[in-house]
């Protein structure tokens, strides 16, 4: 394989966070339209000063990125539409820094934002894919939990997790997201409060869920140069990777598509796991966050519950993991959600966090996973990104 | 009497009686059942076109079908193999002044109850003639058994060997229609002939004779236990079906009433 | 082991009946595939004729190779089941009323893995059999099954809302006139229903075997005649709220061709009985059945017509008979689409000649009626919609498939 391309020049800014709301009557294009707008208004910008454009969402139908440009007055030269749910952050991160350092645009918005009417959910889960539609959802319609019901079930058996160990991760992220003002959920959740919850689909519980909400998060790509002169706290990025469907043999998913590159991904960046001074997983349920301490190379693969119980994962912690909370105590906003724990890692980086502190971080580790086409999550990428000197 | 108004008269004051003699038309009443490798005849259905409602708001009207000899009926000459080549054979060409004539009734009611088999025979009218007195040319001669008294099944009285139901003999067929010139055969049963008469000499006398002769027949009256044995007038009176081999119709019986 | 069912208990009357509620029915073009092969009883997937690889989901293009050529084939139905869920909430309103519900995992030993609804007999790490079923929307589903028959496997609760079994049912078979009609009230007493209402036409007419089937246990005979409007309105205002299942049983038989034959009167009765016959039980049951699909253990679930295989194409030895069962082939065709929204399945059962008087100059093989009847049952229990009886109608079937022009010369012999 070919030397990958580094991405120097490249600076990632403008952390935004439109604060979420459980149930949004308001339109997926009010919300990304409220994103850019505070995303200019940080990055000292003019709409029409973005000539890139990339956005992630699921409910902005029967629209694409396409119909954004009109309905916001923006004539991009450079425009992305990525529908990779989880994925979407690091992916959309990754094709903007090549379009900067080609010259092809020179200030890229990248942009994830989701709306949730009452019943977005039920409409979302019954047409989200063929496969989904022919061979998942006429089993109980039980959405993404049983999917991953069924993974985690695999998992404990594989490698003998407990729910224990799921506690502990989810536990943390709670502790993480007490300071976080946006957050939707801050009450204090204990080792017990997580035993004794609801059974969903066995073995996964109601604290093992996310909150699906309305949202929007943000963030800018222009070149060094560009934020220099705009004065804006910034991010390099020393690696990224990318994989989808990987593994496709696996009988059940048992590892994600970062095993397969994750080699090539510490070595683009010049640092190794044990330099990452955070690390924000993808966490719509807690056996993938386990998953991707294995697969991102914090550990060996069947020692992610010894890794979990070995570490302490707060802000404070040996590992801090997931810093605002993760989605499972913020809050999954569709798409908004592959941009999440991006967002807060460059506010980490930058020294701009909006509730607890990783102290002195220099070095973050992003990961995303997601969009379960059939029995698997198919999209999988991960960014590592630096403090600008 | 030769006023048709007078005779009106005597039926709205009751002088003259009206005596129903037709079965009500429905779809569960029997029909002649034929050996099934046969065409058979067609019972009575109501198909509904509209009760009030959306198919038609202010009206109530069926379409309905059945056979030429469904329910009461009239036979034809032109039925019969016998009566095939006869000149006015069919319903339509039958002078209607046939439509109205007197009848008499041979009651033989308590021998049909003993016996479903009961066959008319020259010595039993001869034995009424003798009480009643001769049976007069052009007359209906109606045989009443009381047999439209009878639940379905007993009415119908099908065993796995065929119908037992009373009916006329051959001997008295040839009779009534050689020797008194009768108009034509009724009965009480589905058929003029009796059940098993696919049995006798020539098989079906009552058609046999009556249609090769161009007489005629009625099936399936009722209330013939209401009219005297002499006296009553009968207009039965075919529809006017073209080529028709019979058909249903309502048959009633005039009768002397008590004046009002 | 599934705990025996119950016999349901009396209907409170004060309740609301439950609606009848169906799953996501929408499935792409290519899954029909599972629906044909569901409808008939046979395990199915795509098998990629360029490279022979096994693939599920249904798609078009292979996944190994890349070739479009990919055929549904009959494959064998055995995995295991390596693991499972309990789904206790789910967004789709006909499972919130039946949650709990197992799903499962299977790794076919064929290859694919597949996501399946579970028996209560099919445990994690066990060894199962699938079966493609076809829900209460119609579309098709995985199920697995314990790999060796169980005690009162029939009873479990999910496989009876994906059958249409007649244990603890009420069932009218509309004629029991002819051997048909009585071989199949005594396999439906045999089967377990409730009550088997018997329609007799002509009651005034006997018939062999009358005694016998006034015999049979639970059977009570009632009036009834298809070829008159009124006495089927009337059956069904007296009991259309208490038959979970129809089989039409009229029947009208004779041989004779289009061309051949002399006159229109036995076309008309052959219309009347069959064709008219079935659109008056449609019209008088339909819609009560309709109403309810979803009422419990014994909720209205089938209407099944007994059709001649020569209504998929015409015999003309009986050639008047054919046509007009292939309108009924038709009718039942819209009714599967009317009755669909109460989950209420239309069973075609196909059979060629029968061992019956009207078929007595046809040499065998032939059907007897008591198979045909066991046939029936068989096809409830699996909850099959398209059924193929004997050697006549599988042969036809099979013809059919390929090439329906070479059938339609043989046929006319």
């Amino acid at each position: 394989m070919a030397d990958r391309k580094s991405y120097d020049g490249v600076a990632v800014c403008a952390p935004v966070t439109i604060p979420y709301r459980r149930f949004s009557t308001n339109s997926a294009h009010w919300w990304i339209g409220r994103a850019l707008r505070e995303l200019t208004r940080q990055a000292g910008l003019r709409p029409k000063d973005l000539d890139g454009l990339s956005v992630s969402s699921f409910t902005i139908g029967p629209d694409t990125a396409i119909g954004l440009t009109q309905h916001f007055g923006l004539a991009p030269r450079w425009l992305d539409h990525v529908p990779l749910g989880g994925a979407s952050g690091v992916v959309a991160l990754r094709r903007a820094a090549r379009a900067v350092q080609a010259g092809d645009a020179d200030f890229v918005a990248c942009v994830a934002g989701d709306t949730n009417h009452v019943d977005s959910f039920r409409k979302t889960l019954s047409t989200f894919s063929r496969f989904a539609q022919d061979a998942v959802y006429p089993y109980a319609s039980g959405g993404a939990n049983a999917s991953f019901a069924l993974i985690t079930r695999n998992y404990m058996n594989a490698y003998g997790a407990r729910r224990e160990d799921f506690a502990k991760i989810c536990v943390a992220q709670r502790d993480n997201a007490i300071g976080f003002p946006y957050a939707l959920m801050k009450a204090k959740l204990t080792l017990d409060d997580y035993m004794s919850a609801r059974a969903v689909c066995d073995p996964i519980h109601l604290y093992d869920c996310v909150m699906p909400c309305a949202g929007a998060e943000a963030f800018l790509v222009c070149r060094e140069e560009a934020a220099r002169s705009l004065g804006l706290a910034r991010v390099r990025v020393l690696s990224t990777i990318e994989r989808h469907n990987a593994f496709a043999d696996d009988p059940i998913q048992i590892r994600g598509g970062w095993a397969l590159d994750v080699a090539e991904f510490w070595a683009m960046a010049g640092i190794g796991p044990g330099d990452a001074d955070l690390l924000q997983t993808y966490d719509d349920y807690p056996v993938i966050a386990m998953m991707q301490f294995e697969d991102l190379g914090f550990c060996q693969k069947g020692e992610g519950p010894e890794f979990v119980r070995s570490h302490t994962l707060t802000n404070d912690g040996s590992f801090p993991h997931n810093t605002s909370g993760g989605q499972l105590s913020v809050g999954q906003a569709g798409a908004a959600g592959g941009y999440l724990g991006l967002v807060e890692a460059i506010r980490q980086l930058t020294g701009q966090p909006l509730g607890g502190v990783v102290p002195d971080a220099r070095l973050a580790v992003v990961s995303g996973f997601g969009m379960i086409n059939f029995d698997r999550g198919l999209a999988s990428a991960a960014a590592a990104l630096a403090r600008a000197a | 009497m030769t006023d048709p108004l007078a005779f009106a008269r005597a039926i709205a004051t009751g002088s003259v009686r009206v005596i129903d003699l037709t079965q009500t038309l429905a779809p569960d009443f029997p029909t002649i059942a034929l050996p099934p490798e046969f065409g058979q005849c067609a019972p009575f259905r109501l198909e509904e076109v509209s009760r009030y409602d959306a198919r038609g708001p202010a009206w109530y009207w069926n379409n309905f079908s059945m056979g030429e000899h469904t329910g009461t009926h009239f036979d034809a000459p032109i039925h019969w193999v016998s009566g095939k080549d006869l000149p006015n054979n069919a319903v339509d060409t039958i002078d209607p002044a046939n439509f109205i004539a007197p009848a008499a009734v041979i009651d033989c009611s308590t021998e049909s109850a003993r016996d479903a088999d009961f066959v008319l025979t020259v010595a039993f009218v001869e034995a009424w003639e003798a009480r009643h007195g001769k049976i007069e040319p052009g007359n209906w001669v109606l045989l009443r058994t009381d047999w439209s008294k009878k639940p379905p099944n007993a009415y119908a009285g099908m065993r796995e060997d065929g119908a037992h139901t009373p009916g006329p003999s051959p001997d008295v067929v040839k009779w009534l229609v050689e020797q008194r010139d009768v108009r034509g055969f009724g009965t009480e049963t589905i058929g003029t002939d009796a059940g098993q008469a696919h049995h006798f000499n020539p098989p079906y006398p009552a058609h046999f004779y009556m249609h090769g002769k161009g007489r005629f027949g009625l099936q399936c009256l009722t209330n013939l236990d209401l009219l005297p044995p002499k006296g009553a007038v009968i207009v039965a009176a075919p529809l006017k079906i073209k080529q028709g081999s019979g058909s249903p119709l309502r048959v009633l019986a005039l009768v002397p009433g008590t004046p009002s | 082991m599934s705990k025996p069912l119950p016999p349901p208990k009396r209907k409170n009357p004060l309740r609301k009946t439950p609606a009848p509620l169906s799953p996501q029915g929408v499935r792409s073009r290519t899954a029909h595939g599972l629906t044909a092969a569901a409808a008939q009883g046979r395990f199915a997937l795509q098998v990629c004729a360029d490279c022979g690889a096994i693939v599920y989901p249904p798609r078009d293009a292979c996944p190994v190779c890349l070739s479009a050529r990919l055929p549904f084939r009959d494959i064998d139905n055995t995995g295991t089941l390596i693991a499972e869920t309990t789904v206790r909430v789910s967004t789709d309103s006909y499972f919130r009323e039946h949650l709990p519900w197992r799903v499962g995992t299977v790794k076919l030993d064929a290859g694919p893995v597949l996501v399946a609804h579970l028996h209560d007999d099919a445990r994690e790490g066990a060894r199962v059999r699938l079966a493609l079923k076809l829900d209460k929307s119609g579309a098709p589903v995985m199920l697995a099954l314990p790999a060796q028959e169980t005690d009162n496997m029939q009873d479990d609760p999910q496989l009876r809302e994906l059958t249409c079994d007649p244990k603890f049912r009420r069932v009218l078979i509309t004629d029991g006139r002819t051997a048909v009609g009585q071989a199949m009230a005594k396999a439906f007493s045999d089967a377990g229903a409730a009550i088997v209402f018997v329609g007799l036409a002509d009651q005034w007419k006997p018939f062999p075997g009358m005694d016998a089937l006034r015999a049979i246990e639970r059977v009570e005979v009632v009036p009834l005649d298809v070829t008159d409007t009124e006495s089927v309105a009337e059956q069904a205002q007296q009991n259309g709220g208490r038959v979970d299942i129809v089989v039409n049983t009229a029947e009208y038989i004779r041989a004779g061709g289009i061309v051949d034959r002399q006159g229109l009167t036995v076309a008309r009765t052959e219309i009347d009985v069959r064709y008219l016959g079935l659109l008056r039980l449609a019209q008088a049951f339909g819609p009560a059945m309709r109403a309810r699909g979803g009422d419990g253990v014994n909720s209205a679930t089938a209407f099944v017509n007994l059709l001649s295989v020569y209504a998929l194409m015409n015999w003309p030895s009986y050639g008047a008979y054919a046509a007009v069962e292939a309108a009924c082939l038709s009718a039942t065709q819209a009714m599967r689409a009317e009755l669909r929204p109460g989950g209420v399945k239309v069973v075609n059962v196909f059979f060629g000649p029968l061992e019956t008087e009207w078929f007595e100059a046809v040499p065998p093989p032939k059907v007897a009626p008591a198979r045909l009847a066991s046939a029936v049952i068989d096809a409830l229990r699996h909850g099959l919609e398209d059924v193929f009886v004997g050697e006549i109608a599988q042969d036809v079937r099979a013809r059919l498939a390929v090439n329906p022009k070479a059938l339609e010369r043989e046929l006319a012999g």
